[in-house]
């Protein structure tokens, strides 16, 4: 972040010029590599490896708004993202006649809507906690809702959930299709990408960060950091509600299992694992979980694999509490003081 | 220079999606078999010992099948749909299986039948999900099921309880989930037939700790309560039941006193004597096959269970089943599988428990066990078989249209009211 900052040139030129002129060939050459990405692959590697990043990448994009921008660290982003698509099943119908069966195009943003307004009431209850109470409430919350839907049969089926969850057809254009679906995966993605990036130098993303630094400064200066704190929650559950729909599309069922106390916890591992300084930290951490998740049993095979994905999440955050952005962070520091001090004389 | 490793990744990223997709099955080449259970989580070990029935049956085939080597893929899921539908698609869509099978619990069957509507070119074998659904709403073509399910492992027990224990009037207790509804549908099917009468039906949600309220309304004039629960929920009950003073006998469903309930901790097991149960095997079954099965799964797996359980044995007769019908013909699997798919139809297996054979919807006929807790005279207890009902359909033995009409087992149906 701090980079990305500082080699923007601060002109006060419009935002689509400032925009173009922030774009590195990298940043292109990324971007083409998403694009062309599942026509080089097949439906296993668009669906499973290419789309699921994507979504937990955005839920977990979630929890790096709140916990990299606002210092609020919170277990129950995947709880929204859940609630989000037990909602699309709820408004939308699902299999078996479950569901009041509303068109989509009703279902749907109400469906993100409800989620959103539940992510601002955990933000009005837990921001009054600090770190590790944060922590605690937001997975009391969660723990919650998962033995909720467990035990609840009117609303959300108990145990059973629901089934036969499909995206539906927009525009004529089948999202069924692995192709389609990824690309619209994509477009959420980016556009949470986009969303938290701009964040990080507007205002309000400033103040959040302020806030984290030091709220009782911000509060001398007149910010009301608590409307600050549970914008924050409300924002970051709209970017969960948009992962939850997404994922609820691509298993075609939600149940207990998927808001159970282990997803809740991959979100937390995939932000930490791919960094929470810059919002392309949460993609990096979902590739890597989703990767190590869907092969980790090929590379040791038996019982074990776990203990594999542990060490592995082990070493990483050992050497680098700031995740893989952190290692990579040094490693081009390390790259770059060798030819800087002879050629170039940049201010870092 | 900076970016350099970016631009390796996605190089390296580029040449391995460009490897995936170009292997294709010819006759010399390994088959390729994916195997899924559920090895994380709370069913962690009896996924485990899903396995172990798999590796049974790949042994006694010593690793090849019609001359082609057996390649094994395995893949784990946590007992949610979600997981065993990502597994599921790893292994057809990635590692390109030919023979899927798995999974290991009723909601896993569903999501992974549904998948394989998706994928017509594997050939599906059930692992040991028992769910109603799986083969009779909506089956696909390519799903196999050559164990049996939740409705039919309770076949003869209604009518073992009403005619052998005298039980006229029941109260049935059960978790709130689908594999305790299709039990049940079993149950009463027979029970209610007979003239037997259920006072009524409560459920109580899984992980239930305190049992106090159902106990309360537990009613007075019951010979028996029909208890379909499993794991630490029965022990839980139990052992309140108990200290509330209640004297009622116990009619256990598949998993309700099973060999890690029996062997559980505690004073009040002597309790469970006699309580009968059915299911899809029994420990002490004496016939010469399944003693020799037994035998070598206890010499195969020293640190394995004691004998094999439910899961090693589904999951057995199925990769048996697979392995068979692929012996059959020879280990041909062009025109989309057609002549292994045609030899598994018409498959007369013999298995430890009998002969199985598939429905038209690809559902297993097999045999089903009634047994009683019985004391084994050193303070252990064990189920003893006490009958065996020979080739139990999914049907119970009615017309399938008069047993569709009835409907899906569901939390409501059959409909205590019909039965009182």
């Amino acid at each position: 972040m701090a980079s990305v900052l500082d080699e923007t040139p601060r002109t006060n030129d419009g935002t689509l010029a400032r925009l173009v002129r922030s774009l590195r060939w990298y940043y292109v050459a990324m971007i083409a590599f998403l694009l062309i990405y599942p026509l080089i692959t097949g439906g296993f590697w668009t669906v499973q490896i290419g789309a699921q990043t994507l979504i937990l990448g955005t839920i977990a994009l979630s929890l790096m708004l709140l916990a990299g921008y606002g210092g609020m660290v919170s277990l129950s982003q995947l709880t929204i993202a859940g609630l989000a698509g037990y909602m699309i099943a709820v408004f939308g119908g699902a299999s078996g006649g479950l569901g009041l069966g509303w068109p989509p195009f009703v279902a749907i943003p109400m469906a993100i809507a409800v989620a959103t307004l539940f992510a601002t009431l955990v933000g009005v209850i837990s921001v009054r906690t600090e770190g590790i109470y944060t922590i605690m409430i937001t997975l009391a919350v969660g723990m919650a809702f998962y033995f909720f839907v467990l035990q609840n049969r009117e609303i959300f089926n108990a145990f059973d959930g629901f089934a036969g969850l499909r995206p539906p057809l927009v525009l004529g254009i089948n999202m069924r299709e692995a192709n389609n679906f990824y690309f619209f995966c994509l477009a959420i993605a980016g556009f949470g990408y986009c969303l938290v990036l701009y964040l990080s130098r507007a205002p309000f993303g400033l103040a959040l960060q302020a806030v984290r630094d030091n709220p009782r400064r911000m509060r001398a200066l007149g910010f009301n950091i608590q409307a600050h704190r549970v914008a924050a929650h409300a924002l970051a559950g709209f970017l969960a509600a948009l992962g939850g729909m997404l994922l609820v599309w691509m298993n075609g069922q939600i149940s207990p299992g998927s808001v159970g106390i282990a997803p809740l916890i991959s979100i937390l591992i995939i932000a930490i694992l791919g960094g929470i300084r810059h919002p392309v930290g949460p993609f990096i951490g979902a590739l890597i979980f989703v990767l190590l998740d869907n092969f980790a049993m090929q590379l040791i095979g038996g019982d074990r694999f776990n203990t594999v994905i542990g060490l592995i999440f082990l070493v990483i955050v050992l050497f680098s509490p700031d995740g893989v952005l952190g290692l990579w962070k040094m490693f081009r520091n390390r790259l770059r003081r060798q030819p800087q001090d002879s050629v170039e004389s940049r201010t870092e | 220079m900076i970016h350099k490793p970016l631009a390796t990744t996605a190089a390296s990223a580029l040449a391995l999606a460009m490897t995936i997709g170009t292997t294709t099955a010819h006759a010399d080449e390994p088959i390729r078999i994916g195997v899924l259970a559920t090895l994380e989580g709370v069913f962690a070990a009896s996924g485990q010992d899903g396995m172990r029935g798999f590796d049974m049956a790949v042994d006694r085939f010593d690793g090849e099948v019609a001359g082609r080597e057996i390649q094994v893929y395995r893949a784990s899921s946590d007992a949610s749909p979600d997981s065993a539908l990502s597994a599921a698609r790893r292994l057809v869509e990635n590692d390109e299986v030919d023979i899927l099978i798995g999974p290991l619990s009723g909601s896993e069957g569903i999501a992974v039948k549904n998948y394989a509507h998706e994928q017509p070119q594997v050939t599906f074998l059930n692992g040991s999900s028992a769910a109603q659904e799986t083969t009779l709403d909506n089956p696909a073509e390519n799903f196999f099921r050559f164990s049996t399910e939740g409705v039919q492992w309770q076949a003869g027990l209604g009518t073992y309880v009403y005619e052998e224990k005298g039980y006229e009037r029941v109260a049935i207790l059960a978790e709130d989930y689908s594999f305790p509804y299709a039990q049940i549908m079993g149950f009463m099917t027979e029970f209610c037939d007979l003239g037997g009468t259920v006072a009524e039906k409560m459920f109580v949600p899984l992980e239930t700790r305190d049992y106090s309220s159902v106990i309360a309304r537990m009613p007075q004039d019951i010979d028996a309560i029909y208890t379909v629960m499993g794991g630490s929920d029965i022990l839980n009950f139990l052992e309140q039941y108990q200290q509330m003073g209640g004297e009622a006998p116990l009619i256990g469903g598949s998993i309700a006193v099973d060999q890690t309930i029996l062997s559980a901790e505690g004073p009040d097991r002597d309790y469970l004597i006699g309580t009968p149960t059915s299911g899809p095997l029994a420990d002490d079954w004496d016939d010469p096959e399944f003693v020799a099965w037994q035998e070598r799964y206890q010499e195969m797996f020293p640190d394995g269970l004691g004998s094999p359980g439910l899961f090693a044995h589904a999951y057995y007769v199925n990769t048996l089943a697979a392995l068979t019908a692929l012996e059959e013909v020879g280990g041909e699997l062009g025109d989309g599988h057609e002549a292994l798919r045609d030899a598994l139809q018409n498959l007369e297996l013999d298995t430890p428990t009998g002969v199985v054979q598939v429905d038209h919807n690809r559902q297993a006929i097999a045999d089903i066990f009634i047994t009683e807790v019985s004391s084994d005279g050193e303070g252990g207890l064990y189920n003893r078989v006490v009958g065996v009902v020979e080739g139990v359909n999914q049907t119970l033995g009615f017309p399938e249209e008069e047993f569709l009409a009835n409907g899906f087992a569901a939390r409501d149906n059959p409909p205590v009211e019909e039965c009182q």
